[in-house]
């Protein structure tokens, strides 16, 4: 019998939790606060589903609804990837060890 | 592009996105993993545009639309001051969430441009994946709003309780998974929006009853709630990069709020149901007989300090309230020109979001190899001359080892009143967010300084 693709998408799910779980364990606690402005940067990936929608359809009706939903993901994306990494960046920038 | 080879490059984007996080395991390998995160993205959104190859109008409006949400994102991530950090943070928890609705909504009106059927003949597992995404997504966009509403400060922080509050989010709760199994029968747009309209609602509910100190877990909570959204509409476009992005946000976002719960020595359920700063305030005017407390001003303070061998700072949300963060770096410098051994102590749930003193400090340039958790700093003060405690005070408190009738009793503390002297900057006696007085005030070996943070530190920094 053929495994359906969807085990092989959990199994990389449940997979990716586990990587999750023991990589977030080992971020130092004074950097929790980058770690989340970065864990948000990277979760609008979902930029990725926002761009199919918005492309989706012929050339005449690229404005359907499904589309409009789309481009308004990719804005709300756009301002958490550029607004979260950039965030963390200045944040970074501002650790600095001790002058000897 | 071929759908294998996209696949590839989503798997290379997901693998990035770990090394971005594996890179914040130390401050000097952080902004090599920030790169990391960037390249994911960026290579996650040029596959995107190659397999779906339509460059045509709809592909200029694309470009148009990140140019302007780039531009907002970058505006504002240049201009936020650091003291609001937690509110942004809670800001773009919602973006995620709304996205992910959005993206949700898109897939369930046109499933033939994500190969998921057609209308009205859905496959079923993409509608309950797209289904549970659009439901945790529209519960984090309005938690998330409430949230930020209440760190910023335009909502009360006060808990906002009624009755049957929990069963009626359980019914909610109920209800739409029981949408999602008749939405998975009827395929009616309908129920599909009843779904996002409840959970918008539910949201909203489940952030209210929580009060404002313990926004720590609230914020942590969100956090993995976008992850899981993202995740649930990774499945549905069947997107490996998006799969495992959600997965290591919820693991992270989870793995926080149970740092911040163990922080607080309470039950994840305690911290959702809403029970301390609701219940406990009436606690505190009970022991309000007048204790004698010693009184000191910045002149003492700073004798106290000069003379002393060691200092250890202790910071609460005061300081970022303050903004005082600077004028105590300002007070260290003075303290180390007089040869004063000096370092800070951070308790996991200080302030309003993990790690908020530590960005603090950061930005005042205090050197991050001086600042010390609980647990590495926590032996030192029974050595140490002189604790500075400024705008902290549960997490100092000593009830927490001593009485076991208090709510906070068994909350990891900062053993502050082993230090030979304390001093505690604190504009009045009341009580903290735990609504507990706190034993410290009225040791001998207190000194309680009444004033603001920032100026009570500016005066010291004087009196030097």
């Amino acid at each position: 019998m053929e495994i359906d693709p969807f085990i092989f998408r959990l199994s990389i799910f449940v997979l990716s939790i586990f990587i999750g779980y023991y990589v977030v364990w080992s971020v130092t606690p004074s950097l929790h606060t980058p770690l989340m402005s970065v864990t948000n940067a990277i979760s609008s990936v979902i930029i990725v589903g926002a761009i199919i929608a918005a492309l989706a359809g012929s050339e005449e009706n690229i404005l359907e609804s499904s589309n409009i939903f789309g481009f308004l993901a990719i804005l709300l994306a756009a301002v958490n990837i550029f607004g979260g990494f950039l965030v963390t960046q200045r944040m970074l920038q501002m650790y600095k060890k001790k002058k000897k | 592009m071929s759908a294998n080879l996209s696949a590839l490059f989503y798997l290379i984007s997901g693998i990035l996105f770990i090394l971005a996080l594996r890179g914040l395991s130390s401050p000097e390998t952080s902004r090599q993993g920030n790169y990391f995160g960037i390249a994911g993205m960026a290579i996650a959104i040029i596959v995107t545009f190659l397999s779906v190859s339509n460059f045509g109008t709809g592909f200029i409006y694309v470009i148009i639309f990140l140019i302007i949400g780039g531009a907002v994102g970058a505006f504002i991530a240049f201009r936020i001051p650091m003291t609001a950090m937690p509110e942004l943070v809670a800001g773009f928890h919602s973006l995620v969430g709304l996205a992910a609705v959005f993206v949700a909504i898109s897939a369930f009106l046109k499933p033939e441009a994500f190969n998921l059927g057609i209308v009205g003949n859905i496959k079923l597992a993409s509608l309950i994946e797209m289904s549970l995404g659009a439901a945790i997504g529209a519960i984090t966009f309005s938690g998330s709003i409430i949230a930020f509403l209440k760190l910023r400060g335009i909502m009360s922080g006060a808990p906002i309780t009624f009755k049957a509050q929990h069963l009626i989010n359980l019914i909610l709760g109920l209800t739409i998974i029981f949408l999602i199994y008749y939405l998975c029968r009827s395929q009616s747009p309908n129920i599909f929006w009843s779904i996002v309209i409840i959970s918008f609602l539910l949201g909203v509910l489940i952030i209210i009853p929580i009060g404002g100190a313990d926004m720590p877990v609230v914020i942590s909570m969100l956090n993995s709630y976008s992850g899981w959204a993202a995740a649930g509409i990774g499945f549905t476009l069947e997107n490996t990069a998006l799969i495992i992005t959600g997965a290591l946000v919820g693991s992270s976002g989870a793995i926080l709020s149970y740092i911040m719960c163990k922080g607080m020595n309470r039950s994840f359920f305690n911290v959702i149901l809403g029970g301390w700063g609701a219940t406990d305030q009436s606690k505190g005017t009970e022991s309000k007989e007048q204790k004698p407390v010693k009184n000191g001003n910045a002149d003492d303070a700073a004798f106290l300090m000069k003379n002393a061998s060691s200092v250890i700072i202790v910071p609460g949300y005061g300081m970022a309230v303050a903004q005082a963060q600077h004028a105590l770096r300002e007070m260290v410098d003075a303290l180390k020109k007089n040869g004063v051994k000096v370092s800070y102590a951070i308790h996991p749930v200080a302030g309003r979001m993990p790690g908020h003193m530590n960005v603090l400090l950061a930005e005042a340039n205090v050197p991050y190899d001086e600042v010390f958790e609980l647990e590495e700093i926590n032996n030192d003060f029974a050595n140490c001359d002189v604790a500075y405690v400024i705008g902290a005070n549960d997490v100092t408190n000593p009830v927490a080892k001593s009485d076991p009738q208090s709510p906070i009793f068994g909350m990891p503390v900062l053993d502050v009143e082993k230090s030979k002297s304390v001093l505690f900057v604190k504009r009045s006696l009341s009580p903290g967010y735990a609504g507990i007085d706190n034993d410290l005030f009225y040791r001998d070996n207190t000194l309680m300084l009444f004033a603001d943070a920032k100026k009570m530190t500016e005066e010291i920094v004087k009196s030097l």
